[in-house]
């Protein structure tokens, strides 16, 4: 029988190996605020956002870890967690520890505020509904516009591919949707039927729904795939400034939704973690100059006035209306169109 | 590779056979075809096996050097990245010792005795195989989550599973968990138990037959059995993005790899995904030339 060394080195170098291995991941210690505090290493901070913040949040966090810093002489590491809106409550509810939340609609909040993890009255605790920026919904179209696709109504023509992900999992797609909803009830003899009518046929012309804002994203500008892309007003600038300078164009149509992208601290996991305070300064510092600033950098829609007026060239004039007006509330209009059976699941039957 | 060569040497072997027994103005082809349906059916082959195994391939690693060798330098040396490589090799070295001892053991039971609930045993070592790796992931979910079975009682505690790494290695090592077992069932039933037998007539103790007699015995099945699971354990998708948080401390290099793509960072994405594409490379080699030795082992013990 033929015999060698061979396999026994082999052993010896992968058992040294995981010898190694199992060392060096004793090295990163448990993080608990107060054992942190006491030896001077970074407080920790968890924030579970949704899909297209990855770019403000991450310059965000270096801006805010750098403000508290001097002004409290503690240092900071802000992770930030991204995925559709609703996966990532979900992901919370399952127990993912999360000190704050920034998702993109107040519905997901509310669904983690039902399992007794924040306050039901959380969205009253910042100003301005918990939304420190909002967004709307716009086109992204490929250059030159070859279909000419200019309002809501220039949708649902024949031949037009439109790229938007899935609202039972995308909080974006739900803003889509009901943008699109929102539309079609403001036409003259519009009503519940005809706007019905209009997003069926709206979704015929979806070829692929992604789960998350990002992923279709990916699926217009990448894959190049469909017409027009309904996307968050900060994702659009993002893609046509980032990814194809003179190959996308923005479209403002003349009415869109108000987006209130709302934030809130999880009271339950920062007591817990001892992390309350900075969980709350870290919240409040989006509504600082500084962070209205960065927002509008990122393409969110600031709130404060000053900012606003000096990004005014970024974000064109557009009709917008609030969900409240059109749809009651979220809980509402989750409940008639995105919860299983609702709306959404009768008007969109895969591969048709 | 093996198919096309296989399908180009099948009528080879079976000429010189016929030419052997035959005269030789009597001999014709195995196949009837003329050769202008050989050379397309060969060329389809070809083109099918360049198109979906090696463009590929090349698209990865062309992808992650369009930047330069300086973005490929500082994007699998990015903090994100090593902490990735990290978590993954620690996942590895968890998962490896544990289901190889599992292996092992199973294997060693089921090829070598006669017991009952045998055949309930070998079906629940192939469960994983049966069962999608997002059912892997949620399953822990279910029984670890903050609403799972045993979420209340890991929450007293403050025991993180999931969206921690603890879940991560979990999740891989039940997705990784037949491969060594059912490399070694087959390969220790192939062998029988007679050299055992021997041993314990000469008067050898179980332990003894089992260290210095099977052992030695299947150590190149075995090697190969650790192989494809540490192959799969690295590679492994869907059950850790479903237990992942999402956040570098729980992003292994696949999970690193879309994230990546996600955040439009393209060259990165395929440059950290070069680096599993590069371990895949590796354990196609070292499978080789672990099969060939396995292969000779089996025929020395049987022959």
């Amino acid at each position: 029988m033929f015999r060698s060394a061979f396999p026994s080195t082999l052993f010896s170098l992968s058992l040294a190996g995981s010898a190694l291995l199992s060392g060096c991941a004793t090295q990163p210690a448990d993080n608990s605020a107060s054992a942190a505090k006491a030896s001077g290493t970074p407080l920790k901070l968890l924030n579970v956002s949704y899909d297209p913040t990855r770019e403000f949040y991450s310059d965000y966090n270096k801006a805010f870890a750098a403000h508290y810093g001097a002004k409290t002489g503690q240092s900071v590491a802000v992770e930030t967690s991204h995925g559709g809106s609703g996966k990532q409550a979900r992901s919370i509810i399952d127990g993912n520890e999360a000190d704050v939340v920034t998702l993109a609609l107040a519905y997901d909040i509310d669904s983690i505020a039902d399992q007794k993890l924040l306050d039901s009255n959380w969205q009253s605790k910042l100003p301005q509904n918990s939304s420190p920026y909002t967004s709307t919904i716009v086109f992204l179209v490929r250059q030159g516009n070859p279909k000419q696709i200019k309002d809501w109504s220039d949708l649902v023509k024949p031949g037009v591919q439109v790229i938007t992900p899935n609202p039972k999992s995308s909080g974006g797609a739900r803003w889509n949707y009901l943008a699109a909803w929102g539309y079609a009830l403001s036409q003259p003899g519009g009503n519940e039927a005809k706007a019905k009518d209009f997003v069926t046929r709206l979704y015929k012309n979806v070829p692929v729904l992604d789960s998350g804002a990002r992923g279709s994203t990916t699926t217009f500008v990448e894959r190049g795939v469909g017409d027009v892309l309904l996307a968050w007003e900060n994702e659009a600038l993002l893609a046509a400034r980032e990814l194809g300078q003179g190959k996308f164009e923005i479209v403002t149509p003349p009415q869109s939704i108000l987006a209130e992208p709302p934030v809130a601290v999880v009271d339950t996991v920062a007591k817990k973690r001892g992390t309350e305070t900075l969980a709350k300064a870290y919240l409040d510092y989006l509504y600082t100059p500084q962070g209205q600033e960065l927002a509008a950098k990122h393409g969110y829609r600031p709130r404060d006035a000053k900012i606003t007026a000096k990004y005014a060239a970024q974000f064109p004039k557009v009709k917008l209306w609030t969900l409240q007006s059109r749809f009651g509330d979220w809980k509402s209009a989750q409940k008639t169109h995105f919860a299983n059976g609702g709306v959404f699941d009768q008007i969109y039957t895969p591969g048709q | 590779m093996n198919d096309s060569t296989s399908i180009v040497a099948a009528p080879r072997a079976l000429e010189s056979e016929k030419s052997r027994s035959q005269n030789r103005a009597a001999v014709r082809r195995a196949t009837n075809e003329p050769v202008g349906v050989q050379i397309v059916l060969i060329a389809l082959a070809l083109a099918f096996l360049g198109l979906f195994l090696l463009v590929p391939l090349a698209v990865v690693f062309a992808e992650a050097f369009r930047k330069g060798w300086e973005v490929y330098r500082a994007s699998i040396t990015s903090p994100e990245a090593l902490a990735a490589i990290k978590l993954t090799l620690l996942v590895a070295a968890i998962t490896l010792p544990l289901n190889t001892l599992f292996g092992v053991a199973a294997a060693w039971a089921i090829a070598k005795f006669r017991f009952k609930g045998k055949s309930v045993l070998i079906t629940l070592i192939d469960l994983p195989f049966a069962v999608s790796p997002v059912i892997a992931g949620l399953i822990f979910v279910l029984l670890f989550g903050r609403q799972g079975v045993l979420g209340e009682w890991l929450m007293a505690r403050d025991w993180k599973i999931i969206f921690a790494v603890p879940g991560i290695v979990l999740a891989t090592a039940f997705v990784t968990f037949p491969f060594v077992a059912r490399e070694l069932i087959a390969f220790m039933e192939a062998q029988g138990t007679e050299e055992e037998e021997a041993a314990m007539v000469l008067g050898a103790s179980g332990w003894q037959a089992f260290w210095r007699v099977t052992i030695p015995n299947i150590k190149w099945g075995l090697l190969y059995g650790i192989i494809l699971c540490n192959a799969r354990a690295m590679g492994e998708f869907g059950a850790v993005s479903v237990v992942t948080g999402h956040v570098a401390r729980t992003n292994t290099v696949p999970l690193q790899v879309e994230l990546l793509y996600g955040e439009y960072q393209f060259a990165a994405a395929f440059a950290v995904a070069s680096i599993l594409t590069l371990v895949g490379i590796v354990t196609l080699v070292i499978k080789r030339i672990v099969e060939v030795r396995a292969h000779s082992q089996l025929k020395a013990g049987s022959g």
